[in-house]
């Protein structure tokens, strides 16, 4: 049930627009929903208008790797973001830095977002440029990304995260095993305010 | 005795900390250790329709219990209409969709025994207008809600951040989350704002300072002269967008001015005088270490505006666009297509420009203060002709307020809209929304290319200037008027 991550090999769709926020990604008209399926329709649902956007190319098909520029999924906290991206069929994205609340929601749906140095980047970049069907290889367990031509490069995951994805940890079910500790806390630090007593409104 | 913020542990720190650091420390249920985050509890969790159906339905799937339904309110907010007599004539949704999440939300709430401010109770608004106004959120806490402008709650010197729904099961179920260290920031103002310059001014200029990801990974403490002459609307205006600057969270320090505040409010603690000591406590100590500081001067700072598609792209009201020559030629595809989309060119001005509509509303400037300042300029005057204006309240409260102070007459004799409380043109969901191409000046907090409607174009602007300008029909300066 736990989202897993183990490895992928794919080429990688090149969307170097930095700042690219949580409203591109999927639009709010797409967050009318009680569920979280179907989302691919909204992924970047305004962009995919235009013929030309990068998305609709043929040899991108099965990509399963976004190449993403600085600050990828800032803006809105919506999960949306991460459930459209997965949808698609996307399994990864690589970022010079990705905004907090996005990146948190990524890993915990196993959507892999890793941040990469801008050097690496650039070069991933030029590697679509030159050959849009290029392939990398991105493996969890060892952390590796391996270039076309067998370079390998290190990158690093939030080491929970990491092993959430490698092992399949249910991280809710690792926050229900601490209800003693929580009992505990709660012992020592009864509420100021309970919401659930109603209070009259001083007009 | 009620010991929420009085952990012996927190008082025995040698080395001097900063408020959030006190925070952290006191809803630590289990330290983090090296790859393990820690598990931090959370006092208040703030719930709406958009992003709990999908927490709710784990949790029942699982077959859990809400952990703490007296530390949840739920409010219906982002996808609710606020045509006149919402709520009140019984009429819900438009969009059968919207209706679906509302029932929803209704459903899990009676379900899960959390207290719902639906269309119909006085209470309701926008989740985080309506937290502070009961005095839910106080001083201290750990407040989460799945909306990222959570934020907003740190002007009471309370941890408050965005969470998304799989975190919001998190906390349904636990109370807790999962959470990393933050690093922190100082963001220190000295001087005071000037004439016609206010919160949300001054916000702006802190995120053209920083970037729209120069807070990523911290939590922001501002301090000085020009916050702590701030009121409490004023400063949940500036942590409001904190996240516009990719910090998850911004803090003020809780002073005489939040106590006053929160003092009588229906939510405030009934030991009011053990509270208050217990919040006086939190202050950041003197010679705390911030892992950045940056400081600005708030003399200096104009009214501001954006004239781009995200709220780091910002300049004076007077000030030019800045032109390709100034930009960093990695920066040079993201500036294109903001031109592009925003129809405007590298170099010029926008004081003068046309706009279509003026929205005043939003967490970030939908308060009375917001309301009084723009109703300040609207007086006697007429919104210009082919301008639509939307005055949409940040809660009924608010409204109630604003109404007996007669602003809706002021609004309503010069062709604006007076409207029920809610999200509304914020992010569009509710049916109010630009038409393509239409260019706006807007409260609000996001300016992204289509947020406000798809094709919609936003310039963001405090409530004085937003007023100017529909007075104006242009882009206008608001010091002229006052």
């Amino acid at each position: 049930m736990a989202p897993r991550f183990q490895s992928l090999s794919s080429c990688m769709v090149p969307l170097l627009i930095d700042d690219v926020d949580t409203d591109q990604i999927i639009p709010a008209e797409y967050l009318k929903i009680i569920g979280r399926e179907g989302l691919a329709e909204g992924l970047f649902a305004e962009w995919r208008r235009d013929p030309e956007c990068v998305l609709h190319r043929d040899v991108f098909r099965d990509a399963q790797v976004l190449l993403a520029g600085d600050n990828f999924g800032c803006g809105s906290s919506r999960e949306h973001a991460p459930w459209a991206l997965l949808d698609y069929g996307f399994r990864a994205v690589l970022s010079p830095c990705f905004a907090d609340i996005f990146r948190i929601n990524a890993l915990r749906n196993g959507l892999l977002a890793v941040a990469i140095d801008r050097p690496l980047h650039r070069q991933l970049a030029d590697i679509v440029e030159a050959d849009p069907c290029a392939e990398i290889t991105i493996d969890l367990k060892s952390s590796t990304l391996t270039l076309p031509d067998g370079t390998g490069v290190d990158f690093e995951v939030d080491p929970f995260a990491r092993r959430c994805l490698l092992e399949g940890i249910d991280q809710l079910g690792y926050l229900l095993r601490q209800a003693e500790q929580i009992a505990d806390y709660e012992s020592r630090h009864p509420p100021w305010t309970d919401s659930r007593q109603p209070k009259v409104l001083s007009s | 005795m009620n010991a929420e913020q009085q952990d012996p542990a927190s008082g025995a720190a040698a080395e001097p900390s900063t408020l959030f650091d006190k925070i952290w420390r006191r809803h630590l249920v289990t330290e983090p250790e090296p790859g393990i985050p820690a598990t931090l509890y959370i006092d208040l969790h703030l719930l709406h329709e958009v992003t709990s159906p999908q927490a709710f339905s784990e949790i029942e799937r699982r077959g859990l219990e809400v952990r703490c339904p007296g530390r949840a309110v739920a409010t219906m907010d982002h996808s609710t209409p606020t045509l006149p007599g919402v709520g009140r004539s019984g009429l819900r949704v438009l969009d059968p969709r919207g209706a679906d999440q509302l029932d929803r939300l209704e459903t899990n709430c009676e379900r899960h025994g959390i207290p719902l401010f639906a269309l119909d109770d006085e209470r309701q608004g926008i989740v985080h207008v309506i937290g502070p106004e009961l005095g839910l959120t106080q001083p201290g806490m750990t407040i989460v809600c799945g909306d990222s402008h959570t934020s907003t709650h740190g002007a009471f010197g309370a941890l408050a951040f965005g969470i998304g729904s799989s975190e919001v099961t998190h906390v349904l179920a636990t109370q807790c989350l999962l959470q990393k260290r933050p690093r922190t920031l100082e963001v220190h103002v000295e001087g005071s704002l000037q004439k016609g310059a206010t919160a949300k001014d001054l916000i702006l200029a802190i995120i053209g300072r920083l970037g729209i990801d120069g807070g990523t990974g911290h939590v922001i403490e501002y301090t000085g002269q020009a916050i702590r002459e701030l009121d409490m609307e004023g400063r949940m205006t500036v942590c409001n967008m904190s996240i516009e600057a990719g910090a998850r969270a911004g803090l003020v320090e809780p002073d005489e001015t939040t106590f006053a505040y929160l003092e009588g409010r229906p939510y405030a603690p009934q030991a009011w005088q053990e509270a208050l000591a217990s919040w006086r406590e939190l202050s950041t100590d003197p010679g705390a270490i911030f892992d950045r500081r940056i400081v600005l001067d708030a003399s200096t700072i104009e009214p501001m505006i954006t004239w781009g598609t995200n709220p780091g792209m910002s300049m004076p009201v007077s000030g030019t666009i800045p032109s390709a020559a100034t930009v960093d030629p990695q920066s040079l595809p993201t500036m294109e297509k903001a031109w592009t989309y925003m129809a405007v060119q590298p170099g010029e001005a926008l004081l003068g420009r046309a706009i279509d509509v003026v929205f005043i509303g939003s967490c970030t400037n939908s308060r009375l203060s917001d309301l009084e300042a723009a109703a300040q300029v609207m007086q006697g005057r007429q919104v210009a002709s082919g301008v639509e204006m939307l005055v949409v309240p940040g809660s009924q409260a608010v409204r109630r307020e604003a109404e007996a102070l007669g602003l809706h007459e002021v609004f309503l004799a010069a062709g604006a809209q007076w409207r029920e409380a809610g999200c509304s043109m914020c992010l569009a969901m509710n049916g109010d929304r630009l038409a393509p191409g239409q260019l706006a000046v807007s409260t609000t907090n996001r300016n992204f290319e289509g947020r406000q409607g798809p094709g919609g174009r936003t310039i963001l602007a405090s409530p004085l200037t937003a007023a100017a300008s529909a007075v104006a029909g242009h882009v206008a300066d608001p010091r002229e008027l006052l």
